[in-house]
């Protein structure tokens, strides 16, 4: 039974179908990436699957429970932890307090929850009173990381964790999602970076036009002609 | 000089009055993104809750002013879930049409059930204190102490508690919030509940300090709205920040025009800052 799958999804806004007949899963220890040219449709799939754009037909399922089209709300308590691409921290609010707020949904003490954090993100430590929003774009990408890890989730769904970061720092987050995948969470992210996220990946998606076009192995993919030539810039 | 100082004891009084209104019309625009033009009225209403409960039971005014704080939160609560609960979806314009609607509701009900006549709390007269050149009447000492306590209190709910740190993240990121599984209608409720009380406070103490009419708090929205825009909309310490700005100003502005233009210095200040810096005067995201 897959962590999470969706079969033969169509989706969109506003009664216009952006996905069509999308197919995904991400098995319990996988990282899965999906990958392709913009408006492919990647983060509608995500938002899809959280039930953030309303499904037309089609399936979403977690562990084998049918999840289609509910509020964020319950998705969040499953353990299904969501980053959009932009836009993803409260700027206002302290490191601590963005943390604290991604545990909303959890009772008792979050303070072995925050260091669990911590110590995957020490420099969120360090920098713990700071407003979110004066922070440099790879720290805010951790806060927004550390938010959704806060939840204590199986399935880490992750839309473009390294975009505006400089190489050094796009090297340093795929070791660190390497590192979460590692502890047992299943990591299902969109990626632009899109080399260097196959060869983090188990599993890799190709998206054009909201269909699915490839699907394989990480290593496979890079392997791939066609895919290299379309897709990863040759 | 001694004129001036006067003149900002008095504006901080009044600044401390539109304070309270400032933060719960701030809070109520961070999380449901429309101007509350009841806002007023609330505080109208709150007053009156508190003159029924001063003459009925024969209690102080400060006595009276945590029952009125209640009964405006909860009717905050019961128009929000009546009228604005389910039009929340539709375009903000219409929230905000609703809101005007339910200003002139309100102000009618206060005229049915109240009259229309100017009432007071306390009949008689307070002698005023004279320190030095100043006077200060004893109302106004409780009304300082009170609007500060009553901050120091907003602060803490906002920066110590689950709900006040949901309040602010809903207001700063409503999609990122949704995401994270925060209950946006629970945190609506308690936005409504605040907002309705602190108007009612803000109500009181203007009734402390003047009298009661049932427009007492549909005048003062224009100036509200003010220290709310030069706060910075949404930010609840930006709008405390505000309120006492604004109060000064209108105090200070008799020393150079007469003082039938006070809401008209509210009213050029707030459209200076729209045009100037209509992200408002503080600096940052706070
Ligand atoms: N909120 C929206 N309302 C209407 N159409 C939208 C909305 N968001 C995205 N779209 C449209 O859906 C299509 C897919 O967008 P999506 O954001 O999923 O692409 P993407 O693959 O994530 O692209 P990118 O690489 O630029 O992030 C695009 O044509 C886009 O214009
Ligand atoms: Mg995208």
């Amino acid at each position: 039974m897959s962590l999470m799958s969706a079969e033969a999804l169509y989706a969109g806004y506003g009664g216009v179908d952006i996905l069509r007949n999308l197919h995904l899963r991400v098995e319990a220890d996988e990282i899965v990436v999906i990958i392709g040219p913009n408006g492919a449709g990647k983060s509608t799939a995500m938002k899809a699957m959280f039930g953030l754009v309303p499904i037309r037909s089609g399936a979403v399922s977690y562990r084998g429970e049918t999840i289609t089209n509910q509020p964020a709300e319950r998705m969040v308590s499953r353990g299904i932890a969501y980053v959009p691409q932009e836009a993803n921290v409260f700027p206002s609010l302290s490191v601590v307090e963005n943390l604290e707020l991604g545990a909303y949904v959890l009772r008792g003490p979050n303070g072995p929850r925050m260091e669990r954090v911590f110590e995957i993100f020490p420099r969120l430590k360090e920098r713990r009173h700071q407003q979110a929003g004066v922070m440099s774009g790879g720290e805010r990408q951790m806060v927004a990381m550390g938010r959704a890890l806060m939840v204590e989730p199986t399935l880490l769904m992750l839309d473009e964790p390294t975009a505006g970061l400089s190489p050094r720092l796009i090297d340093e987050t795929f070791e660190r999602i390497r590192g979460i995948n590692q502890l047992g969470i299943g990591v299902l992210m969109v990626e632009q970076n899109a080399r260097q996220a196959l060869a983090a990946a188990d599993r890799g998606y190709v998206l054009a036009t909201g269909e699915n076009r490839y699907e394989d192995t990480g290593p496979a993919l890079l392997a791939n002609p066609e895919v290299a030539e379309m897709f990863l810039g040759g | 000089m001694i004129e001036i100082i006067q003149l900002l004891i008095n504006g901080i009084l009044l600044g401390s009055i539109l304070a309270l209104g400032a933060v719960g019309a701030t809070m109520i625009f961070g999380v449901l993104r429309f101007a509350h033009f009841a806002h007023g009225d609330f505080m109208a209403i709150g007053a009156y809750f508190a003159l029924t409960v001063v003459t009925v039971f024969n209690l102080p005014v400060l006595a009276a002013l945590p029952v009125a704080m209640l009964l405006t939160g909860g009717l905050a609560i019961l128009i929000d879930q009546v009228v604005y609960r389910r039009i929340r979806r539709v375009q903000p314009v219409i929230l905000l049409i609703a809101s005007f609607a339910t200003a002139l509701v309100l102000r009618s009900f206060i005229q049915m059930v109240w009259g229309s006549s100017n009432q007071v709390y306390q009949v008689g007269i307070q002698l005023p204190w004279r320190i030095g050149p100043f006077t200060l009447k004893p109302d106004h000492l409780l009304i300082f102490a009170a609007a500060a306590g009553l901050v120091l209190i907003v602060h803490l709910f906002l920066s110590r508690t689950r709900m006040g740190k949901a309040m602010r993240a809903m207001s700063d990121n409503m999609d990122l919030a949704l995401v994270t599984g925060i209950p946006a209608n629970r945190v609506i409720m308690w936005t409504w509940a605040i907002g309705g009380a602190l108007a009612a406070a803000a109500g009181v103490f203007l009734g402390m300090d003047t009298r009661l009419h049932p427009v007492m708090g549909w005048t003062l929205l224009l100036p509200i709205f003010a220290a709310t825009i030069l706060g910075g909309i949404g930010r609840p310490y930006g709008a405390i920040l505000g309120g006492l700005v604004i109060g000064c100003a209108m105090e200070l502005s008799t020393l150079v025009i007469p003082g039938a233009y006070k809401p008209a210095v509210a009213f050029a200040i707030m459209v200076a800052t729209l045009v100037f810096r209509p992200q408002g005067i503080i600096k940052g995201n706070a």
